[in-house]
């Protein structure tokens, strides 16, 4: 003890940063900012996948949420923009319900983290010697799980994976579905009833 | 270095980590900044030359060395406008996004055996990721900017972005499948030796697919003849219309950095990284860089780095021969491009990769007799599977043998799954 | 204060992190009106339950083993990025859509099911 250790310094680092970036996604009323600290929290949630020895999920959550999502969800704000839309108000009723079911949520939830999280006591210790030694290992970038993963989801299980071959296919499918549905929905289609709005004529 | 400086001078093991990760991001910073004076002179002499002019001649002697030094002096002079009802905190704060997006997957990439700022596993894609970050910066300031062009500008790249890493993300995994891993630096000694065990020359589907990755590549930093964010004939200047001073330049650094990246990362999945077309540190010094320690190993990761970085800076010079040589498309024609044909043709490819691997057909390192003295004798290169019959198939154990196993298992230097069976 | 600098990192940190995200995350589906900022919400908690779902499969974390989850978290949470994208594509669409007929991305106004 006494020692600052470096894993403790990042990690307050990414996690203040996910939390104030969470926190400002919600009390932002401009939708474009709002985008904006949403992808500085998703971006600093990867940092703490990678903390935690996540390296994979991390890329992924960089690749598929942060750069394709995101990318998706700006590109939605930019479509619908226009001026009266980007800053909604939200009514005071909605603000206290809000707060009162974000509170209530806080209070269960914070509680259950640090009785869930207890370090390990002395009984549980002799059990798992083995994930004791895993936490002082001091490198979390360098194991690689990305070749277990793979095998995991081909349905071989491994060491601390079962097989999830059939979840794979069954996402795989459901992801070609979500592409020629949203295709679908979102095709050009002339507007069934043309109305005069100034300022949509460029859309 | 690091060992030494804790247990030679007492240091506090964090400070020297924090040096020595400050040391590698400086390095890097160099690396990019220096990249893009050297390549934005090279810009202006290979648009001259192509046009059949001289370029600049004057400022710095004989060939103009210090023209861009000149413009960086010009820009910082200039005053930092903002146009009136721009948001001003994203129109400050894009140009750094973009350029810490650009920056930040330099990280990942290995310029030599060991010499990587972070070696993370899976490089390949924290590379792929973190250079997608890029857009945002574009973004950001084109939506910031409060101008039509610059929002024009900013929907086309959105657009742009997000098709084209569908094919790139292809073409990637292509040279990842040879190799059975994603970390780079083993992705680039598993082509050591002579030209032929590149995996651009392993097979036909490989060959096309890098030419489909540059085209990609070319589209995903914003090259000409994809620039439809910047397209000057239409938009003005696109996102950076209203942009001036040292911000402007900021964009422009994260242009030439991403030009230098992928290039890079092209040359290291396809073209073999800093294993020259000649097994080079093999005859001086009897064995590959990863076998070697000491002052040979400097040398001979010296001579690879050589190599590599003129592979990336040909790479760079044949986009500036594109750009000048090229007509920009249209926008319905760059999507048309991406969906139509470079998506269908990378699909095709990693299926022809695919089964070439799967059937064994011969690949461009059989053509050589070398080919004993090259891939298959390297430390860091083996191609038997890493993973050992007990570890695909665990007996029931219990969850601490396990893991205890599991420890062991680690320091073991590879981790690639052996892809065709070794006879 | 220097406790939480010299203690090692821990699961609970990394459940405090998400619990954050989490109430975030329902706060911003229960205020926004536009269509896009409950979308972020959305977005918001989905994260906040993946970064839990790492927590609990990393081995790099101080905490009971009793609760052990393994490389079966990451898998859960890479399928959770994979349905995040894939509904976010489909709210996307379903807004735009909305757009289009209404002219407006506000919640409160697609209301027209309403009896």
């Amino acid at each position: 003890m006494g020692e600052i250790n470096g894993h403790a310094i990042l990690f307050l680092f990414f996690g203040i940063l996910t939390c104030l970036f969470s926190l400002a996604v919600v009390f932002s009323s401009n939708v474009v900012r709002m985008a904006f600290y949403l992808i500085l929290a998703l971006a600093a949630t990867s940092g703490l996948h990678f903390l935690a020895g996540a390296d994979f999920v991390g890329a992924m959550q960089l690749v598929l949420y942060v750069g394709g999502t995101l990318v998706l969800l700006v590109f939605g704000v930019m479509l619908t923009a226009q001026n009266p839309f980007i800053s909604l108000r939200t009514a005071g009723g909605d603000w206290v319900v809000a707060a009162m079911v974000g509170g209530i949520l806080l209070v269960i939830l914070i509680p259950v983290a640090f009785q869930v999280g207890l370090p390990p006591t002395e009984a549980s210790q002799l059990g798992g010697r083995a994930d004791r030694e895993a936490v002082t290992s001091t490198d979390p970038v360098s194991v690689p799980t990305a070749t277990r993963i793979g095998l995991g989801l081909l349905g071989v299980p491994g060491d601390d994976v079962s097989g999830y071959l059939l979840p794979f296919e069954i996402i795989s499918i459901h992801l070609l579905v979500v592409l020629v549905g949203a295709a679908y929905l979102a095709r050009a289609k002339r507007r069934v009833t043309v109305r005069d709005t100034p300022g949509t004529a460029d859309v | 270095m690091s060992q030494f400086l804790i247990n030679q001078l007492g240091l506090y093991p964090l400070l020297v980590q924090a040096l020595m990760a400050m040391l590698t991001a400086s390095l890097i910073l160099g690396v990019i900044a220096g990249g893009s004076v050297v390549f934005i002179w090279m810009e202006r002499k290979v648009a001259g030359r192509i046009q059949d002019r001289l370029g600049p001649t004057r400022v710095g002697g004989k060939f103009g060395w210090l023209q861009t030094l000149a413009d960086g002096i010009k820009l910082l002079a200039k005053e930092d406008l903002r146009p009136e009802g721009a948001d001003a905190l994203l129109f400050r704060i894009a140009p750094y996004v973009a350029f810490c997006a650009s920056y930040g997957s330099f990280i990942a990439l290995p310029f030599a055996t060991g010499w990587v700022g972070l070696d993370i596993n899976v490089a390949v894609f924290f590379v792929v990721a973190v250079l997608g970050l890029e857009v945002f910066g574009v973004i950001l300031a084109g939506y910031a900017s409060a101008s039509k062009w610059s929002l024009f500008g900013a929907m086309r790249e959105a657009a742009q972005v997000i098709s084209y890493e569908v094919p790139l993300g292809l073409c990637v995994v292509i040279p990842v499948m040879i190799a059975g891993t994603m970390d780079l630096t083993k992705i680039a000694n598993l082509q050591a030796g002579w030209f032929t065990n590149w995996y651009l020359f392993h097979d036909p589907f490989a060959f096309i697919a890098f030419f489909v990755y540059y085209t990609c590549a070319l589209a995903s930093v914003n090259r000409a003849p994809f620039d439809l964010a910047e397209a000057e004939s239409e938009l003005v200047a696109g996102f950076h219309t209203e942009y001036s001073g040292l911000r402007w330049s900021f964009f422009f650094m994260a242009e030439y950095g991403s030009m230098f990246l992928v290039s890079a990362l092209g040359s290291i999945l396809f073209l073999g990284g800093w294993n020259g077309p000649i097994p080079l540190a093999e005859w001086v010094f009897g064995q590959h860089a990863s076998g070697l320690s000491g002052f040979a190993f400097v040398v001979a990761n010296l001579l690879g780095l050589t190599v590599f970085m003129s592979k990336a800076v040909l790479c760079v010079t044949v986009m500036m021969w594109i750009r000048w040589t090229f007509p920009r498309l249209r926008i319905d024609q760059v999507i048309t491009t991406c969906w139509k044909y470079c998506t269908p043709i990378s699909a095709v490819m990693f299926v022809g990769v695919i089964n070439w691997q799967l059937l064994g057909l011969p690949n461009g390192s059989d053509l050589l007799p070398h080919h004993q003295l090259g891939v298959r004798q390297l430390p860091g290169a083996v191609r038997e599977g890493a993973f050992g019959k007990n570890q695909l198939m665990p007996q029931a154990q219990s969850r601490d043998e396990k893991s205890a196993r599991h420890k062991e298992a680690l320091p073991a230097p590879l981790h690639a799954v052996s892809d065709r069976g070794e006879s | 204060m220097t406790e939480i600098l010299t203690s090692p990192v821990g699961l609970t940190h990394y459940l405090v992190v998400g619990a954050v995200m989490f109430v975030s995350g329902v706060v911003c589906m229960a205020t926004k009106r536009n269509a896009l900022g409950v979308l972020m919400g959305i977005e918001l908690v989905l994260n906040g339950a993946n970064l839990n779902f790492v927590a609990f499969g990393s081995n790099f974390l101080e905490r009971n083993p009793t609760y052990q989850l393994g490389l079966d978290g990451q898998i859960i949470s890479l399928f959770v990025i994979v349905l995040a994208a894939a509904e976010a594509a489909v709210a996307l669409a379903i807004v735009l859509n909305f757009y289009n007929n209404h002219l407006t991305v506000d919640v409160d106004r697609a209301d027209e099911l309403r009896g």
